[in-house]
């Protein structure tokens, strides 16, 4: 019972962020800006929706799985990496509108 | 109860992929665009964990980590491309 009621506080907190992520990358101005906002998505969002699904398994089986947790680790792993890619591009989009 | 919370939260995930979608569509640059794809990865692997609770099955574990991976590649095989016109080098 109280395993259901956290990880039903959990998910809807995970689902709420990446509602957040997808708000700033609408809203914000410009494309090193908007960068900022899926990040919320992809580290907070989808920790808390599996850390729900890991604590909903708990309530069912009575064993806690870890395993879902590797889903976590490689975006906190892939994200700075992509990141850093997008933002070399936009650096030369942006060189590219200058000269032009 | 549990079910209550996965309808909510499918619902803003799902706004939040429409949301994701109008970037994607409007976004005025090429890496705005890319930023949207990435983001509508993170969507994917969020829909599919919630969707693997709703049906309480642990097959979904295995489709999003398989997501996060192909969404991973397909946005550095992108920007590699973006960057200097070949995608390995």
């Amino acid at each position: 019972m109280i395993a259901e009621a956290i990880a039903s506080l959990l998910i809807v907190t995970g689902a709420a962020f990446v509602l957040l992520g997808s708000i700033g990358l609408v809203r914000l101005p410009d494309i090193f800006t908007r960068l900022h906002g899926p990040t919320k998505a992809t580290t907070l969002g989808v920790g808390a929706i599996v850390a729900a699904s890991s604590v909903a398994a708990y309530a069912v089986n009575g064993d806690i799985s870890l395993r879902e947790l590797t889903i976590p680790l490689f975006l906190f792993i892939t994200a700075p990496v992509s990141a850093h890619l997008i933002g070399k591009v936009a650096l030369k989009d942006a060189a590219a509108r200058r000269q032009n | 109860m549990l079910t209550t919370a996965i309808t909510i939260s499918l619902v803003l995930v799902g706004a939040a992929v429409g949301l994701t979608l109008i970037r994607l569509a409007l976004g005025p640059t090429m890496p705005d665009r890319i930023l949207a794809l990435d983001t509508l990865a993170i969507d994917a692997i969020a829909l599919v964990v919630i969707l693997g609770l709703l049906n309480a099955t642990a097959l979904s574990f295995e489709a999003a980590l398989l997501l996060a991976i192909m969404g991973f590649v397909g946005t550095v095989a992108l920007c590699k491309f973006l960057i200097g016109r070949s995608i390995i080098d």
